[in-house]
């Protein structure tokens, strides 16, 4: 599609062959220029991407030497293990409350900063989307800070109220309550983001015409609003779900998986496993206990990605 | 206190038989008040860096206010810029950074360029592919990564592991596939009467991509290489794999695994490291926002 104008020239040579010589000889040379231009590209995701992806797989059939062929043996032997089962628990429970208070949060705020005048927004905007632009790792100590169980900022602040000190890592319901929120705070300026950008391109003549036919605000944003969001609700969701599942940083530095085990994430499982424990083939089937979802994900954006590429 | 409580109060009487402006202003009063709270939301992490960065380590351990400070000192900041660790974990986030930024330009604006103008046999699915690739996280990798990067070194001898120079190699891993998809994107919007009017005059394909290409997608260039500098300058989990010794370590390992020391945590030094890591992202993002927001939204909305 984007070579049509390339094309055509090609169709029109035989005719003036000796006046186009030099635009003959860029497109005979056209598909070596091209996959030169390219090589790089390949060579890193086939060197880099791709072929870890496979072996990773391999190393999930090894025993933990790495000297002999287990078959599925890691896999029956994760099967068996309860922090397993927990580990997947709570990488769904993580992943899907942090995706949708994100979105909520980031659907309602974008609303909200829709709603002011144009010249403040900016500004507004600007200060939300602090969180997004912090390293993960510096603003998660922050919060590993404000967490402290004794000179806690929260508790200090909460004390006020006469709500008594909350063990905020150390508890198991509080410290899934911890990582799930910090992940909300990093993660919500996204969605804010991506949103107010759909907001902006829906026309005012849909809002308009539903005022005149009496719609309510909560009218308005159900017939109109959600409808012209869709697509972009969906992708954001999608791509937010595969970034939250795989989550590292925050969990890492904020509970390393603790208390006894219950915060753990795959990805940071399979790091205590594959390399602090370094029983790689192991921390190998950890993480590929990922891709399911990730595939499942990956399809439903590739699908809408392409469908919107067919519209355009 | 009190204002709010009539904000709130005051305007649900008015709308009963609400005219459109009416709805407005008590729209707007409401959308004041939660982005207030949302912004304060957003901002406590940074503002308590910043308030702990400038205490004593005896103010913070003598457990007043945690939320001002008595008696500012700048001693941290003294501390840390003075200290050759620290500057070392700096230095080496930044040359990493840079050159990551620079490696990931040179194999993305090629391929984009090659990708959204000259179709051949697979470029499609190439496109396609880059993008997939974009989708798989840096978690589901390092494993693999770690043990093919050990394999390498036993065969050749070149010291891969614990070096920084390692995380060259990994980190484009996380920023080309990006890169690729938006500069995709910007270079596909070129109108084709541009590059056809090059053509026709005489120019190669790579005198097409630098004179007419990037100047003209030069947004999304900007876009992409900060994508790719604050990608690379955030990135935690490969360099927390890939290297151990503390001088080879970059800013965001360094200050997580040497300023915690054992069970002692000295707050203010740590605050003051994670808000010096932090600082040159969030500068670039204040100079450069609206090119910031552009490659963010961009990712996901180009098709």
């Amino acid at each position: 599609m984007v070579d049509a104008a390339f094309e055509q020239p090609r169709i029109a040579q035989p005719a003036r062959r000796p006046r186009r010589a030099s635009l003959h000889y860029a497109l005979k040379r056209k598909s070596t220029a091209a996959f030169l231009m390219t090589l790089p590209l390949i060579l890193l995701i086939a060197a880099l991407v791709l072929y870890p992806a496979l072996y990773s797989i391999h190393l999930a059939t090894l025993n933990k030497s790495m000297q002999k062929f287990v078959g599925f043996g890691n896999f029956t032997f994760l099967f068996k293990r309860e922090t397993f089962w927990m580990v997947v628990k709570q990488s769904c429970i993580f992943a899907i409350t942090a995706v949708i208070f994100k979105a909520l949060i980031g659907f309602i705020v974008a609303h909200f900063v829709h709603n002011i005048p144009a010249k403040g927004q900016r500004k507004w905007r600007g200060m939300l989307l602090v969180p997004w632009v912090i390293p993960p790792a510096m603003s998660t100590l922050a919060w590993l800070w404000l967490f402290d169980p004794s000179y806690s900022a929260f508790n200090y602040t909460l004390s006020f109220f006469g709500i008594g000190p909350i063990p905020w890592l150390g508890d198991t319901f509080w410290a899934r309550f911890s990582v799930i929120l910090v992940n909300v705070w990093y993660g919500a300026p996204f969605f804010m983001i991506m949103y107010l950008a759909s907001l902006k391109s829906v026309p005012d003549q849909l809002y308009e015409a539903a005022a005149i036919d009496g719609a309510n605000w909560w009218q308005r944003i159900w017939y109109v609003t959600l409808p012209m969001m869709r697509n972009i609700i969906a992708i954001t969701t999608l791509f937010s779900l595969i970034v939250t599942f795989a989550n590292f940083d925050i969990v890492r530095i904020l509970t390393s998986g603790g208390p006894l085990d219950t915060t753990h994430l795959f990805a940071t499982w399979a790091f205590q496993v594959g390399i602090q424990s370094s029983d790689i083939p192991l921390g190998a089937s950890v993480s590929l206990f990922m891709v399911p979802i990730l595939a499942v994900a990956a399809i439903f954006i590739l699908r809408d990605v392409s469908k919107r590429g067919n519209e355009s | 206190m009190s204002t709010l409580a009539i904000d709130k109060a005051g305007p649900t009487r008015k709308i009963k038989y609400g005219s459109i402006s009416r709805d407005r202003a008590w729209a707007l009063r409401w959308s004041y008040f939660f982005l207030v709270l949302f912004a304060i939301f957003s901002l406590v992490p940074p503002f308590y860096m910043l308030i702990t960065s400038l205490k004593s380590s005896a103010e913070i351990s003598a457990a007043t206010n945690p939320w001002w400070v008595f008696h500012p000192t700048l001693s941290n900041y003294v501390e840390l810029l003075t200290s050759n660790q620290f500057l070392r974990f700096f230095w080496n986030s930044t040359i990493v950074s840079v050159v990551v930024v620079i490696v990931t330009m040179l194999i993305s604006i090629p391929a984009a360029f090659a990708l959204a103008r000259m179709k051949f046999w697979g470029s499609a699915t190439l496109a396609t592919g880059v993008f997939l690739t974009y989708l798989i996280p840096d978690s589901l990798l390092f494993i693999p990564l770690f043990k093919m990067l050990a394999v390498v070194q036993d065969l050749t001898g070149i010291t891969l592991l614990n070096r920084w120079y390692v995380l060259l190699f990994v980190y484009p891993t996380l920023t080309v596939p990006f890169c690729t998809w938006i500069m995709i994107g910007y270079f596909a919007s070129i109108p084709k009467e541009l590059d056809e009017a090059a053509i026709i005059d005489g120019a190669s394909w790579l005198q097409t991509l630098t004179r007419i290409f990037i100047p003209v997608a030069l947004p999304g260039l900007i876009a992409a290489t900060i994508f790719a500098f604050t990608v690379s300058w955030a990135q935690f989990l490969y360099p927390l794999v890939f290297t151990t010794s503390i001088d080879q370590l970059v800013l965001p390992v360094g200050i997580t695994t040497t300023l915690i020391k054992g069970d002692v945590f000295n707050w203010g030094q740590i605050m003051t490291g994670a808000l010096l890591g932090a600082a040159p992202p969030l500068i670039i993002y204040a100079f450069l926002m609206d090119y910031y927001i552009a490659g963010l939204t961009a990712g996901a909305t180009k098709g």
